[in-house]
């Protein structure tokens, strides 16, 4: 009957937690005779912004329902901050931060008190007051801090859902699709603002998408696709790796030839 | 593989900024980093502290929530006195309760029906604010609650508890219905007798409704709920009419289905406690189902199983 991570915390945090952030080994997942994710590894470096791209199904919801603990792998290993999802959940979730692609606001409550909430949940204690002032302030909502969430914009909820993401400061900021329901606009600056983050917070960055003008821009593209790791570097490597002229269709032309091979593969 | 760090960064999209320019260079935080300094403290945060923050979180949220909620707070009143005023008033002369214990006298109708309705109040919260959780309108907290830095086995007791704690705050609404009717009840020290039992009840029809929504995948909403959970357990209870009455009147299945029914020892300890008296075999039952009904749902959130998992596919 043991929950995950019943562990007692370690006295001091493996070494290795300085340069990664988050290590991902090899890693399948089968859901019945279905394998959404086979032996797929990853790596995200503190401060570097990865993209993760796949198109519908690819098993990026697969990958980040792992990465988040709410599944376990069939098979492999995931590191946050060199603690193992698996035997140190607890050190891990700590140090995770998550952006859910469906809204997790709570509507009815106010900006602050969600944010409090999370705080709690983490177990900030008395620390919690000032970071939520100071996270935002960053995002310039402190004039909103007391109305309902319900009453900010659908950029605005994002907003908060980040700096919520980002309270216990987290060494890594798991973004699943979060720009679905956003205008250009507030796209574009969801994907500067977390840039920003990478360089000035030190924070490792993994953002799913199944839209290239968002990883056009990311230190290293991953491309996942039918539960397979395809390709990864950056969009100007995988333009010059099949002769593209764009990542658009670059990545088309890795999708594509990898559904061939698949078929051929069975 | 090291980070490329500067290479593009263009402005994908286009577009001025609207409200603020995020983009804007953010000013340097702290960069010790709160989650490095809590691990680095080790277990000298401890877990116990980090525990009651949840709770506090989790209660807390659950209240607010409720209060916000017109509909809801009005029918969690409403509710358990449309029975008391309407189905004890027009059965208040057709049912004599003899003295059964624990009743010394003889009782009107609906003084013996009052502890049933403080467990329906129990009943129906507790397996509100647990089933919720697997609805698609909470399934945000669940993912919030499933990614917090503590075992499951804790965040789901802090649910639990939070979800009972409203669930007391509603009986003792009733029971200001009651008194408002002024009903011959026990006021003191009834109402403070009822309270370990009503928590001990409600702890353990919320653990109930966490491992309905664990197992029960057909249950997919909560008028599923009322009616293959909330209802039968109803009706099948000492609720309405003391159990002897379907012994005597030949209903012998039903009377042994109301005998293994938790709901029917989980009334009977609210209706002995307001009567000062300890009924061990109700509360044996009760504390037992708890701890069973707990430890399942535990097991079945735990994610090396991933039961969860099912709720979740096409998302």
């Amino acid at each position: 009957m043991n929950a995950p991570g019943e562990t007692s915390m370690p006295a001091s945090p493996p070494p290795e937690q300085a340069a990664l952030a988050l290590a991902v080994e090899e890693v399948s997942k089968s859901y019945g005779s279905v394998k959404a994710l086979d032996r797929v590894s990853l790596h995200v470096a503190r401060g570097e912004f990865v993209a993760l791209l796949g198109p519908n199904g690819a098993g990026k919801s697969t990958l980040f329902q792992l990465l988040t603990g709410l599944f376990v792998p069939d098979a492999g290993r995931i590191e946050v901050a060199g603690f193992d999802m698996r035997h140190q959940a607890r050190q891990a979730l700590a140090c995770l931060g998550v952006v859910f692609q469906q809204p997790t606001l709570d509507l009815d409550l106010s900006v602050v008190a969600n944010l409090r909430f999370h705080a709690r949940l983490h177990g900030m204690g008395r620390a919690a007051r000032a970071r939520i002032d100071a996270e935002l302030e960053r995002i310039g909502l402190t004039a909103r801090a007391t109305d309902r969430a319900r009453a900010l914009s659908g950029g605005n909820r994002r907003r908060v859902e980040l700096a919520r993401a980002l309270l216990h400061d987290p060494v890594v900021l798991l973004m699943d699709e979060p720009t679905v329901g956003l205008d250009p606009a507030s796209r574009a600056q969801l994907v500067e603002y977390v840039h920003s983050l990478c360089t000035h917070r030190d924070v490792g960055v993994l953002w799913a998408t199944h839209l290239v003008d968002e990883a056009e821009s990311a230190d290293r593209v991953i491309i996942l696709h039918k539960g397979h790791w395809i390709a990864s570097g950056t969009a100007a490597e995988l333009r010059e790796r099949t002769g593209r002229r764009s990542l658009r269709d670059a990545f088309l032309d890795l999708t594509g030839e990898a559904s061939v091979e698949q078929e051929e593969a069975v | 593989m090291p980070a490329k760090r500067g290479s593009q960064r263009g402005t994908p999209g286009g577009g001025p900024p609207q409200e603020r320019d995020l983009a804007a260079p953010v000013p340097p935080g702290p960069r010790a980093g709160l989650a490095a300094g809590k691990l680095a403290r080790g277990s000298a945060t401890s877990i116990v502290s980090h525990s009651l923050q949840a709770l506090l979180a989790l209660s807390s949220r659950e209240t607010l929530k409720f209060m916000h909620q017109r509909g809801r707070m009005l029918s969690a009143v409403v509710r358990p006195s449309l029975w008391l005023l309407i189905f004890a008033a027009g059965f208040r002369d057709v049912f004599g309760v003899s003295v059964i214990p624990p009743y010394s006298t003889y009782i009107e109708y609906p003084v013996y029906v009052v502890p049933g309705l403080l467990g329906i109040v129990l009943l129906f919260n507790g397996m509100q604010s647990s089933l919720a959780m697997v609805y698609d309108r909470e399934m945000g907290l669940m993912r919030l609650l499933l990614t917090a830095p503590l075992p499951r086995s804790v965040l789901l007791t802090c649910k639990l508890l939070a979800g009972t704690f409203l669930s007391i705050l509603q009986a003792y609404a009733f029971f200001a219905i009651c008194a408002l009717f002024q009903l011959d009840l026990p006021w003191w020290p009834g109402l403070l007798l009822a309270l370990p039992a009503m928590f001990l009840t409600g702890l353990m029809l919320g653990a109930m409704g966490l491992l309905v929504s664990v197992y029960i995948k057909q249950i997919e909403n909560f008028a599923g709920a009322m009616n293959f959970v909330i209802f039968p357990m109803f009706f099948l209870s000492p609720a309405l009419y003391p159990l002897w009455k379907l012994q005597e009147s030949g209903a012998t299945v039903i009377y042994q289905l109301a005998r293994i029914n938790p709901f029917t020892y989980g009334i009977d300890l609210i209706r002995y406690a307001m009567y000062g008296q300890m009924n061990w075999l109700a509360c044996g039952v009760v504390a037992g189902s708890l701890i069973v009904f707990l430890g399942l749902a535990i097991w079945g959130y735990d994610p090396q199983r991933g039961v969860v998992r099912h709720k979740r596919q096409g998302s």
